[in-house]
């Protein structure tokens, strides 16, 4: 018997399986390099700018001189994102506990559900938008306030809060809910003694991811808070952010602005980043079936 | 028995509770119901604000408003068909370079890579989504403007003959800045839905293809792709909706020059853009805003109609085929079955 | 099958000269030594067995024993699995399968495979469901359609199908699609056929109707067969193995396996005494 070998794959198809795998390692590597060079020069030009007034000291909003720091910025949106945050987990956990404990497969809660969807998408723009309409236009309570920029922000918040939370809730095993209402118990102590405890990481991670989005917003609040220099606490004033901060730098001539932009967005983009860790050091430490 | 034990209780069976005891959980169930309702009021009440603060610019230039090509505030005309055209092309630029590189990379993490790497890979594709539509602008205008603009002369000049891709003159913001943008706006979102899609084709399908002799690639071709078909394409509309949305990042980047580009490096508008740009000046006239406020309108439809199309994609394809199993046979699996 | 029509076969694959087998001499598998682990833990320990040409060779053995594995380490299918090795010698007329050098897909080309459950591709039509693998290997268009058509004709499917052959495979009832993967596998021509349990998921009309094609199939291909039913394997098996914790106990002509088993343990698996 002559043994020799098997028939070997023809020139073309091992080509073609090699190209397109390189093909396909390329596209995946085309995707991150601009996250690459996002944060390289992110890094390169807004480190320096990041001295110890940086974060002590306001803008000056003047053209020449000293541009200042960005506290105001800084301090304007966390308070902005505070407030719609307080405001909106509490309200997204409350709709999707109606989801998941009381519509569940009804009509109405698969409508609402749906349309949860549909906002997921709604650009952020809109949400600037509806808010410049009713609340701006028609100055209630003022005209560019904080407040304001919080209710679109949060209003921008609140499916991506529904969703996920509504995601963690049906993960709770019906187990433990059928455990605790066989006991007697009423449901709404259910909810609030078994369900929301078990669901709380998840929970967390999800509001979290959606206040790192919600910092990162800029469009909303053109339209609601527009913008200011001074540090203020009163959210019924025109307050500073950082999205608008740079937004404003961005068209300066002047460089010492535009490099204020850039120790700006390297101090959002590095809180969002913070924001985006701790939500998945939250869920890593709770997932642990 | 009976009739004691309701004469102890007062008329009423011991298992009942008294109405008292039963008001938390109907509060607690209207009250939850009523702020689920409150979402569609919410949305309701927007698109009705939205028509009517829009209505007296549409009245003035009826139809035109949106296929008439003059948008000049000084002499109050607006006609938006440049913003509109803007739209169109920055968000198809985007599908075009977007959506292949989202889809290489899903199949790269999902099929190509090692299984340890595959977690952290998806993260990173994710955190594109993490960076914040400003600084994408702040980076747009001070490092992808300047360092493109030698390669868009030189493409512009030696592929003239094409009409509109080529030829023309190069302006440092332009639509192919804006559409690159965009486009790199939508990997994570389209790589995200790709990937959750192309998990669920069976392992069967693909052994079935790897049992044939077909190649790595040859069976992702026949069997991985075919089947994610339509759940891809519902990704590629989410991120179009994505991408027509968009304000901050473009408006920076496209130049905000109210007339339809002829060439793809030239400045052109979007409607997300105008908006942004123009509601200060036009705060006090009346019929400006009022142009403004019908930009929105036709915005707010596109994406609503865009994303409501993409979903019946994304649940076609998730749930339309459901395979045996998993994606793939983990050691712990296989083990199991192994008989 | 032989392999003297190199160009009727094989368009751009190339066939190499390989062990010359006179027409319509089988092909038989040989394992030594094989080893198989799913990561730490071996579930295949130093098996031979011979799967002899133009028979059917029945695989049985409880939950566990390592039947499925023994057959997808012949086809190399057993590595597919992400922490999966195998290890030893598996020759195809002499040749070692897992010999360094060896390309994976010419193996599988040779040694084809049907699974438990029926798998046809669904986005497919009927038609290029069987034409898949011919398809792959570049076979030119009328050729195709020829090949196919014969295919369907040796499972049986033929007369129920031909006149909807773009209808989408998964539109066939079980037992149907079952012979439309055994459809796929063979029109490739191979020269070894596995089958996993093939009948498991199907009613008994369409289990026999399988067994009556092994029968016919076995005269052009070997073919081995992991089943948990012994009476099928007393149907349709020449010989039959016994394995019991990743070991082969007994190989032998499939009356003798059933009536006078060598082994004990043989003999007490056959006779019900454990599951």
């Amino acid at each position: 018997m002559t043994t020799t070998a098997l028939p070997e794959l023809s020139a073309r198809r091992r080509v073609t399986d090699r190209v397109m795998r390189s093909t396909l390692v390329a596209g995946f590597i085309l995707a991150l390099v601009p996250l690459i060079l996002v944060l390289y020069f992110l890094i390169k030009h807004g480190l320096g700018t990041w001295t110890s007034g940086f974060f002590t000291s306001d803008p000056t909003g003047s053209f020449f001189g000293n541009p200042g720091g960005i506290r105001s910025a800084v301090l304007g949106s966390l308070e902005i994102v505070g407030l719609a945050t307080v405001v909106t987990v509490p309200v997204g956990i409350a709709v999707a506990l109606y989801l998941t404990e009381y519509g569940r497969n009804g009509r109405f809660a698969n409508v609402i559900r749906y349309f949860v969807d549909v906002m997921t998408g709604v650009p952020s723009i809109m949400f600037g938008l509806f808010i410049y309409i009713a609340l701006v236009i028609a100055h209630v309570g003022g005209g560019f306030t904080g407040w304001k920029g919080a209710v679109a922000i949060g209003l921008l918040m609140l499916p991506i809060v529904i969703r996920s939370a509504e995601v963690v809730l049906l993960l709770v095993p019906s187990s433990l809910r059928e455990a605790a209402l066989a006991l007697g118990a009423p449901r709404w102590r259910v909810i609030a003694r078994v369900i929301l405890p078990t669901a709380l990481p998840g929970i967390m991670t999800g509001s979290l991811l959606a206040v790192a989005r919600g910092m990162g917003e800029t469009a909303p609040l053109l339209f609601t808070v527009s913008t200011a220099t001074v540090l203020t606490a009163n959210l019924g004033d025109q307050m500073n952010t950082l999205p608008v901060q740079i937004y404003n730098d961005i068209t300066s001539p002047r460089q010492a602005i535009v490099n204020q932009a850039w120790g700006a967005a390297l101090a959002l983009v590095a809180l969002i980043l913070i924001l985006n860790l701790i939500a998945r050091a939250v869920a890593r430490r709770s997932a642990m079936t | 028995m009976e009739a004691s034990a309701s004469a102890i209780t007062g008329g009423r069976s011991i298992l009942e509770r008294s109405p008292l005891a039963r008001l938390p959980d109907r509060v607690l169930r209207w009250g939850l119901t009523g702020l689920a309702a409150l979402i569609l009021v919410i949305i309701g009440y927007f698109f009705v604000r939205l028509i009517g603060q829009s209505k007296d610019a549409v009245s003035q230039f009826g139809l035109n408003f949106l296929f008439g090509n003059d948008w000049d505030p000084a002499h109050g005309i607006f006609r938006a068909a440049p913003m509109l055209v803007g739209t169109l092309i920055t968000s198809t630029i985007a599908l075009l370079i977007g959506v292949p590189v989202a889809v290489a990379a899903a199949v790269f993490i999902n099929e190509l890579c090692p299984q340890r790497l595959r977690g952290i890979l998806a993260v990173l594709v994710d955190l594109l989504a993490a960076v914040p539509s400003v600084v994408y602008g702040l980076w747009g205008v001070f490092v992808l403007i300047p360092k493109l603009l030698p390669v868009e002369k030189w493409f512009a000049s030696t592929f003239s003959f094409i009409p509109w891709f080529g030829g023309g003159t190069v302006t440092g913001p332009n639509y192919f800045i804006a559409g690159l943008i965009l486009a790199i706006m939508i990997v994570p979102i389209v790589s995200a839905i790709a990937r959750e899609v192309i998990a669920t084709v069976p392992a069967a399908d693909k052994e079935a293809a790897l049992a044939l002799g077909a190649t790595r690639w040859e069976m992702i071709r026949i069997a991985v792709l075919p089947y994610s078909r339509s759940g891809i394409v519902g990704g590629a509309m989410l991120g179009m909706g994505r991408a027509l949305g968009e304000t901050i990042a473009v408006l920076v980047v496209i130049g905000d020059a109210p007339v339809i580009g002829q060439h793809l490096f030239n400045q052109g508008y979007t409607l997300a853009s105008v908006i942004a740009a123009e509601f200060g000046e036009a705060a006090n006239v009346h019929v400006y805003s009022s142009a403004l406020f019908a930009c929105g309108l036709v915005l707010f439809v596109l994406t609503l109609v865009v994303n409501i199309l993409a979903r019946r994609f994304v649940v076609r394809g998730a749930h339309g085929r459901r395979g045996t199993g998993a994606a793939g046979l983990t050691v712990a699996d296989a083990a199991a079955e192994a008989a | 099958m032989s392999t003297d029509q190199p160009t009727e076969r094989d368009s751009p694959d190339q066939t190499t000269d390989r062990t010359e087998a006179s027409a319509g001499a089988g092909h038989g598998v040989t394992v030594r030594g094989l080893n198989a682990y799913y990561g730490q833990q071996q579930v295949i320990k130093g098996m031979d067995i011979d799967i002899r040409p133009n028979e059917v060779t029945a695989i049985i053995g409880p939950s566990g024993s390592g039947k499925s594995t023994v057959v997808r380490c012949i086809n190399r299918m057993h590595e597919e699995i992400p922490g999966a090795r195998a290890e030893g010698k598996v020759e195809l007329d002499g040749l070692d399968v897992y010999s360094a050098g060896v390309d994976i897909t010419a193996v599988r080309r040779l040694i084809g495979m049907v699974f438990q459950k029926p798998n046809p591709f669904p986005t497919m039509s009927i038609f290029n469901n069987v034409a898949a693998g011919l398809r792959l290997s570049g076979t030119k268009p009328n050729d195709l359609r020829e090949r196919v058509h014969q295919a369907l004709r040796s499972v049986g499917l033929w007369e129920e199908v031909k006149n909807r052959l773009n209808a989408p495979g998964i539109g066939l009832s079980g037992g149907q699609q079952q012979r439309l993967c055994i459809a796929r596998a063979i029109a490739v021509e191979p020269e070894v056929v596995l089958m996993d349990e093939p009948c498991s998921a199907l009613d008994p009309v369409a289990t026999l109707r399988i067994e009556e094609l092994m029968d016919e199939l076995k005269t052009r291909y070997t073919i081995a067969i992991v089943t948990h039913n012994m009476q099928q394997a007393g149907r349709v098996a020449d010989s039959t193995a016994f394995m019991l914790d990743g070991e082969l106990v007994e190989h032998a002509p499939t009356t003798k396996i059933f009536t006078q088993p060598d082994d004990e343990r043989t003999e007490q698996y056959v006779t019900g005494k454990f599951g």
